[in-house]
């Protein structure tokens, strides 16, 4: 099983967290590489969202939690006194299951980040309007309602806006949880090949909605169970030849 | 099989009647009042009644002062009460977590809403006129009023950001907001309409007030503009309390008159802010 790699973007070192007293994950090491997609998947309630969850310190938010264990960015470690989470945070992008698009205009999302970060040029804001967008695989729809409401979208073009809005902050780690959850195929398949461009520039960490969609996308896969990591294999091979028969029971399809 | 139905039409149809009944009930008295006001007052409302001073012991002239001093100690009261309420309620929505001191808190402000205004009057003349000094001023009475306001503004307030859903603070904190800076750009502006509306009503009640401005700022009678938040005013309650009960050979026509120009105002407050919070509710997106 593969947990350590040369110049992980990111490395997970013995975490474990607990919220309200109950443990959601347990001991868990693996290492990210950059500029890839990986996938986290597994049943529901493994703990796959709140690792992620974890790495943007977005669970800073919840009270009553209990977390021991590592998490480096380029070496660094994003729960050490003294980091600035914001900062953290503008690194390390985040798309929800849910599309939700802030009040307010198409354009105005997607410059939510950079104006909270200080970008008040003009000429500059248009730039990352139509850079987010563009990588997005959203441009093409939306350039001629820039100032039209995000509200008014497609649920599809929500979720791209959504990602887009992540990238406008050029982060180094996009994280994704479910992005696909609530989309009808065609949606999914546009925001899964938005993935592949996305990925020559960003390390992607997404947790698939199926076993299918990380198959599809995926470069690393790691396999979770109540809490706990149960294999990790770079390539798609855990999808074809897995090492643990609990991960070749839910790749078959025998339980999920 | 067919007279079961039928027997319960009937009885559905009973029941929605009373109910119909029941709604019919609260409007009555709020018609009859506003009709009987309206109707015996309307005779004394004129341009000189509204914007000239009271003459011969205020039988006579207008009630001006009284209107300006009512409008000024509703506009001090939100000035004092807005920045200190919807703070609070900032504070006890998005920032406080559960412990004894928020429990305290919430229990404190339950228990203000049920003083009855005679007794913050009696603690405004306490505090602000005699232990800080201000005398029987404008400042004093819209303190006191502002204080009464407090826990309407705060309720209200709590409940409309509460209801703003929790995933806007999220995306707001994973796009690299403070918490701060999700409340102002996001939460605030959503529930802006809630908090305008427990702002409204809160001044309404105020500005409707005799007992908290009776020892803190009203005068009996005072032919004159305040020139200074350490005058003295008119206020158009008191007036109206001191005209039915304190004058006699009141004309009666003035009397209803007055509680008209009252009713009008607080009415018309009550307009502004069903505009206003209708204008905000439109943006809203969720």
């Amino acid at each position: 099983m593969l947990t350590e790699i040369a110049n992980p973007k990111i490395r997970i070192e013995h975490v474990s967290y607990a919220y309200d007293g109950e443990e959601v994950l347990r001991d868990v090491t693996l290492d990210v590489p950059a500029n890839a997609v990986t996938a986290f998947f597994g049943p529901a309630g493994g703990g796959k969202t709140t690792l992620l969850r974890l790495i943007n310190r977005l669970n800073d938010l919840v009270e009553g939690t209990h977390l021991t264990g590592q998490i480096l960015l380029d070496g660094q470690d994003v729960y050490a006194t003294g980091t600035n989470i914001a900062r953290l945070r503008r690194r390390v992008g985040m798309v929800f299951a849910l599309p939700l698009p802030l009040p307010g205009t198409v354009r105005e999302n997607v410059l939510y980040g950079p104006r909270l970060a200080g970008e008040r040029d003009r000429s500059r804001q248009e730039e990352i309007v139509v850079r987010s967008l563009r990588q997005a695989a959203l441009w093409d729809e939306v350039k001629d309602r820039l100032d039209g409401p995000a509200s008014a979208l497609s649920g599809g073009q929500q979720q791209r806006l959504c990602i887009a809005r992540s990238l406008a902050l050029e982060p180094e780690v996009l994280l994704l949880d479910e992005p696909t959850s609530g989309l009808d195929p065609i949606s999914t398949a546009k925001v899964e090949e938005s993935l592949l461009e996305l990925k020559q520039h960003y390390t992607i960490i997404i947790v698939p909605h199926s076993v299918q969609q990380a198959a599809r996308v995926a470069d690393h896969a790691a396999f979770f169970l109540m809490g706990a990591l149960i294999e990790y294999q770079p390539g798609k091979r855990i999808f074809t030849t897995p090492h643990d028969k609990r991960t070749e029971d839910y790749v078959t399809g025998r339980f999920g | 099989m067919q007279e079961i139905s039928s027997r319960r039409y009937v009885v559905q149809r009973i029941g929605f009647g009373v109910l119909v009944l029941a709604a019919l009930l609260v409007v009555l008295p709020i018609l009859l009042v506003v009709g009987a006001i309206i109707l015996k007052g309307i005779g004394a409302i004129n341009w000189e009644f509204l914007t000239t001073m009271p003459r011969d012991g205020m039988k006579a002239g207008g009630i001006f002062p009284a209107i300006v001093g009512t409008l000024l100690l509703t506009l001090g009261a939100a000035l004092a009460a807005i920045p200190f309420g919807v703070g609070g309620a900032i504070y006890l929505s998005e920032y406080a977590r559960d412990t004894w001191l928020t429990r305290a808190i919430r229990l404190a402000i339950v228990n203000l809403a049920g003083i009855p205004s005679v007794v913050y009057g009696l603690f405004g003349l306490g505090l602000f006129v005699l232990f800080l000094r201000f005398g029987t001023s404008i400042l004093a009475g819209s303190l006191t009023l502002a204080i009464m306001t407090l826990p309407i503004i705060i309720s209200t307030s709590e409940e409309a950001l509460r209801a703003v859903p929790m995933e806007f603070r999220t995306v707001s904190a994973s796009l690299g907001g403070t918490r701060w800076q999700g409340i102002r750009n996001i939460v605030l502006p959503q529930a802006l309409p809630g908090i305008i509306t427990g702002v409204i009503l809160g001044l309404l009640r105020a500005g409707g007030e005799t007992a908290p401005i009776l020892f803190t700022v009203a005068a009996f009678f005072l032919p004159r503009l305040p020139q200074s938040p350490f005058d003295q005013t008119m206020a158009l309650p008191y007036h109206l309390y001191v005209i039915s009960t304190q004058v006699p050979g009141m004309p009666l026509q003035v009397q209803y008159g007055t509680a008209l120009a009252l009713l009008a105002l607080v009415l018309s407050l009550n307009v502004v802010a069903t505009v206003i919070r209708s204008y905000f509710r439109r943006r809203r997106q969720w």
